[in-house]
């Protein structure tokens, strides 16, 4: 990867103003993201994986611009989204795009598939006429496995995968360079996780697309990913080749994760060694101090919770970086 | 979707017959009648109006009598408005009560809905407080204050409306009644767009629209307005018959010849077909502007099948 990376996020925070009991208390900040930083390649897929409320989306929608940041930069194509005001941004949608959870409510329940589908291309591409559109349409409804005979149908009357499908569709229409997926596939049976998952690597393969792949389920992640990056209460703990994180999972968060993923394999699974580490987040609203892992963490000493550990190689070769005063 | 509206309206068939028979026995239920006064009448010129009503007959036998007349279109006679009958009395005051009522509502919710899409685009700022304060007052001050207040303010003072005239319904004569009626519309009706709007803006499909790069105002009237419409849609069937069948209080203060106070009067005065005839509109409009509500919902939202 020695072009320029397609995407770059710096130092990214999004606080969300939390109102506090008491007439004249001043809103706290809860940080949902807080200091992210990374880079995506053209045509990589990067898993960001976490439990839930560790920010994932919240990033996700940040880089978009759906949601407004707080400070830090995501510089797009070498164009800082950061910085344009919301007239500015609305062209560069054309190449960022974003597939959401729940496929059905994301949906307007009252226009067809067809017109679903169809809306980007009457917005960023007005020269087209109405039969240019359905055809376009038609072929991209073919390409992710719709019938075209479908169009006409309003959003009700399909499955979640094939309502995700559609969403996939949409987001495909204009052939966006970067695609936002967050949890794709989490509210789908596990009969058509595989399905989507095969459809958006074909996708990504023939349009050379960079995906930002969010999802709670390192499995998933690890299946499409080629890096992953690991988040917790909004900082990154820990981003690796998804082979390197595999193979040696440095961040005992990581480990925890990985250890919590079942292995398909009965005999392994009942032999693996699982790492637990109980208690539920803490709340993101009050942190702990330095690292904030440290109130689960099985290694956490002293050290720990005076000085925040920084993202760093830490010996590694290999460009993977993790935030651990004790990495494996 | 024809079938439906047919099967609805066979169904409406019940529903007015339980309507005639509740409201006609209620009313011989109270105490008093028509023709009782401070003077007592001498017996024999009681019997002989008495007879003439049918009002001498056992009720089951007036109620059957008042069924079959009903059945032909004939309302009966109104037994306090001498010389006229109740279908002649509508006739003569639903036009006015119609033309008002629609207007008002017409107005309200043209204005009720902008107010709500402009107070939930800018969700607990200042115009969104000042817009729902304004609401809550229109809704909280009842017309009996209001009307007289605008008569006095602008018709009287300023001199700028006629006041307590129905000319007609010449525009300037409508002016004030169709203000009175619209406010606490207007009122209820922008909380409910601010409401709904609001639920619908946080929704989904509606961040699916943001992310597709619409502008603003797509985003805003094609994919966010008609959800948030379909509360609305059946909330003013019932108030928009409530509107045109009038209103008691705005048709005494400004004099207008509409229905609304045949209601009231009627009641009081116990002319007992008067109110009957009040209440079967009154009835057949509120099932009238439901099915109408109900088939407005199914074009709005295709999850919607009428069957």
């Amino acid at each position: 990867m020695s072009e320029a990376p397609l995407l770059i996020v710096d130092d990214l925070k999004v606080h969300f103003p939390v109102p506090q009991p008491g007439l004249f208390s001043a809103p706290r900040p809860l940080k949902a993201v807080d200091g992210v930083s990374f880079t995506l390649a053209s045509g990589e897929t990067l898993g960001v994986v976490g439990e839930s409320g560790c920010g994932k989306s919240t990033l996700g929608r940040a880089i978009l611009r759906l949601i407004p940041t707080t400070a830090g930069r995501a510089i797009f194509a070498g164009e800082e989204l950061t910085a344009l005001s919301e007239a500015q941004m609305r062209p560069r949608r054309r190449d960022l795009q974003i597939i959401f959870q729940d496929p059905l409510a994301s949906l307007d329940p009252r226009m067809t598939v067809g017109d679903i589908i169809a809306e980007p291309l009457q917005s960023f591409l007005p020269e087209l006429d109405a039969a240019q559109r359905r055809a376009k349409v038609s072929a991209m409804m073919n390409r992710v496995g719709l019938s075209p005979q479908m169009i006409s149908r309003y959003p009700h009357e399909f499955s979640g995968g094939q309502a995700q499908r559609i969403g996939i569709a949409r987001a495909m229409i204009l052939e966006p360079k970067l695609i936002v997926c967050d949890e794709p596939v989490s509210a789908l049976d596990v009969s058509i996780r595989a399905q989507i998952l095969n459809l958006l690597s074909d996708l990504q393969r023939d349009f050379g697309l960079s995906l930002l792949f969010i999802s709670h389920d390192l499995a998933v992640v690890r299946h499409v990913s080629h890096r992953v990056l690991v988040l917790y209460l909004g900082k990154i703990m820990e981003l690796a080749e998804t082979e390197t994180l595999n193979r040696r999972p440095r961040h005992p968060y990581t480990r925890a994760l990985l250890s919590a993923a079942p292995i398909p394999d009965p005999s392994l699974e009942r032999d693996k060694e699982r790492l637990m580490i109980g208690d539920d987040l803490p709340s993101p609203l009050d942190p702990p101090s330095g690292c904030v892992f440290r109130t689960r963490c099985p290694k956490a000493a002293e050290k720990c919770a005076h000085e925040v550990p920084a993202l760093a190689a830490r010996g590694a070769e290999d460009g993977s970086v993790v935030a651990c005063h004790f990495p494996d | 979707m024809i079938g439906y509206v047919l099967r609805r309206l066979a169904g409406a068939i019940p529903t007015l017959f339980i309507i005639v028979a509740v409201a006609f026995f209620m009313m011989r239920a109270a105490p008093g009648g028509p023709f009782d006064g401070e003077r007592k009448l001498p017996p024999e010129i009681e019997r002989n109006i008495k007879a003439a009503y049918d009002l001498d007959k056992p009720l089951v036998t007036q109620f059957g009598l008042y069924l079959g007349r009903l059945l032909t279109g004939d309302f009966g006679p109104s037994f306090k408005n001498k010389d006229f009958s109740v279908g002649e009395l509508i006739a003569a005051g639903a036009p006015v009560s119609l033309r008002l009522g629609l207007s008002a509502i017409t107005i309200a919710a043209l204005i009720g809905m902008a107010l709500g899409i402009i107070a939930a685009l800018n969700q607990n700022r200042a115009t969104d407080f000042s817009v729902m304060s304004a609401a809550m007052i229109g809704i909280t001050i009842p017309t009996f204050v209001t009307a007289p207040l605008l008569t006095l303010l602008l018709g009287v003072y300023a001199g700028w409306l006629p006041v307590a005239t129905w000319n007609n319904g010449a525009l300037a004569n409508m002016i004030l009644p169709v203000t009175v009626l619209a406010l606490p519309q207007i009122a209820v009706i922008s909380r409910l767009t601010r409401g709904s709007m609001i639920e619908v803006l946080r929704s989904n499909f509606v961040r699916t629209a943001r992310a597709k790069g619409l502008s603003e105002f797509t985003v805003v009237t094609r994919h966010a307005l008609p959800a948030a419409l379909l509360p609305l849609v059946s909330y003013l069937g019932p108030a928009t018959a409530a509107l045109v069948t009038g209103s008691l209080v705005v048709e005494q203060i400004f004099q207008l010849p509409g229905i609304g106070r045949y209601f009231v009067l009627g009641a009081l005065n116990r002319d007992y077909t008067l109110v009957m005839g009040v209440i079967i509109l009154y009835a057949s409009l509120i099932i009238a502007l439901n099915l109408i509500a109900d088939v407005l919902y199914a074009v709005l939202d295709p999850k919607v099948r009428l069957a």
